[in-house]
């Protein structure tokens, strides 16, 4: 798998959502304070935190005896700067030479 | 973005893979002929020992492009000092954007790069921003202002020198 594949199939899930959602909110967080958020057993959060981790979407980082999640928004960043942005770009264009060939229509 | 009681960390984290050596990299944050190239285009001058000078100067096309938007930059944009110096696996320095007058006055903050090899002649470069007391700097980095015109913050800077480093382009050029 390419590491884009990685990503869009860690997003391609709620719960993992769920858990980048509340990174977002509230960075640099616990397995147990990530655990309180989610209806879902203390394995089945590890499970999900390590397909992100894979993905690189959460970077882990040691602190005295507790093992922090850090939300990780490079992998989207690239996905957004090579996908996103050349879609985008393709369809204002278009939009701007449609308008153009109408203006001059008429 | 506002500094909340409930955050555990203000510690921003941000993690590249990039097809590069090291020594590549490391250039790519430390050198200016590099840094001109890729994200704020900021021109680096790095004093590389501990107690050196870290400073960075804005391009005069950049200049220009802040002062069009009705904002007049000062010619350092960026100061701080180099705390650790191991190349090409590890840099840490204080920053402090002198942008405007509201981040200038937020506490220094810290970075730390540090350049791991993992394979196929492929590195991973983590960028760890701690932020204590620095909200609106930390929000500019998190790229809340982009639509402002205010950039990307880290994510958008690293994007754009995997890019560079991978491509030999940029979004500069």
């Amino acid at each position: 798998m390419t590491d884009d594949d990685l990503v869009f199939k860690a997003l391609a899930d709620p719960t993992r959502r769920l858990l980048l959602d509340r990174l977002f909110e509230r960075d640099g967080r616990t397995l147990t304070d990530l655990e309180s958020d989610v209806e879902m057993t203390r394995f089945g959060v590890m499970k999900h935190l390590r397909l992100l981790e894979d993905a690189g979407l959460v970077v882990t980082k040691k602190s005295g005896r507790e093992k922090l999640h850090f939300l990780n928004p490079v992998p989207i960043r690239l996905i957004h700067d090579r996908w996103i942005d050349k879609f985008t770009e393709r369809q204002v264009t278009a939009l701007a030479d449609l308008k153009s060939e109408l203006e001059n229509q008429a | 973005m506002t500094a909340s009681t409930e955050t555990l960390t203000t510690t921003q984290v941000y993690r590249v893979y990039i097809k590069a050596t090291p020594e590549a990299i490391w250039d790519a944050i430390t050198k200016p002929e590099w840094t001109e190239r890729y994200g704020y285009t900021g021109l680096v001058d790095y004093d590389l020992r501990p107690g050196g000078r870290y400073q960075v100067r804005a391009t005069e096309p950049f200049k220009a492009a802040s002062l069009a938007m009705g904002r007049q930059l000062p010619d350092i944009i960026i100061e701080g000092e180099v705390l650790e110096a191991d190349p090409p696996h590890r840099l840490v320095t204080t920053f402090r954007m002198l942008m405007d007058p509201t981040m200038a006055a937020e506490p220094l903050t810290r970075i730390t790069h540090e350049i791991k090899e993992t394979a196929d002649g492929v590195c991973s470069l983590t960028l760890t921003h701690e932020l204590d007391g620095a909200p609106n700097l930390a929000a500019i980095l998190r790229g809340t202002f982009e639509s402002q015109g205010a950039g990307g913050g880290h994510a958008w800077v690293l994007s754009d020198l995997k890019t560079l480093l991978e491509t030999g382009r940029s979004f500069a050029n």
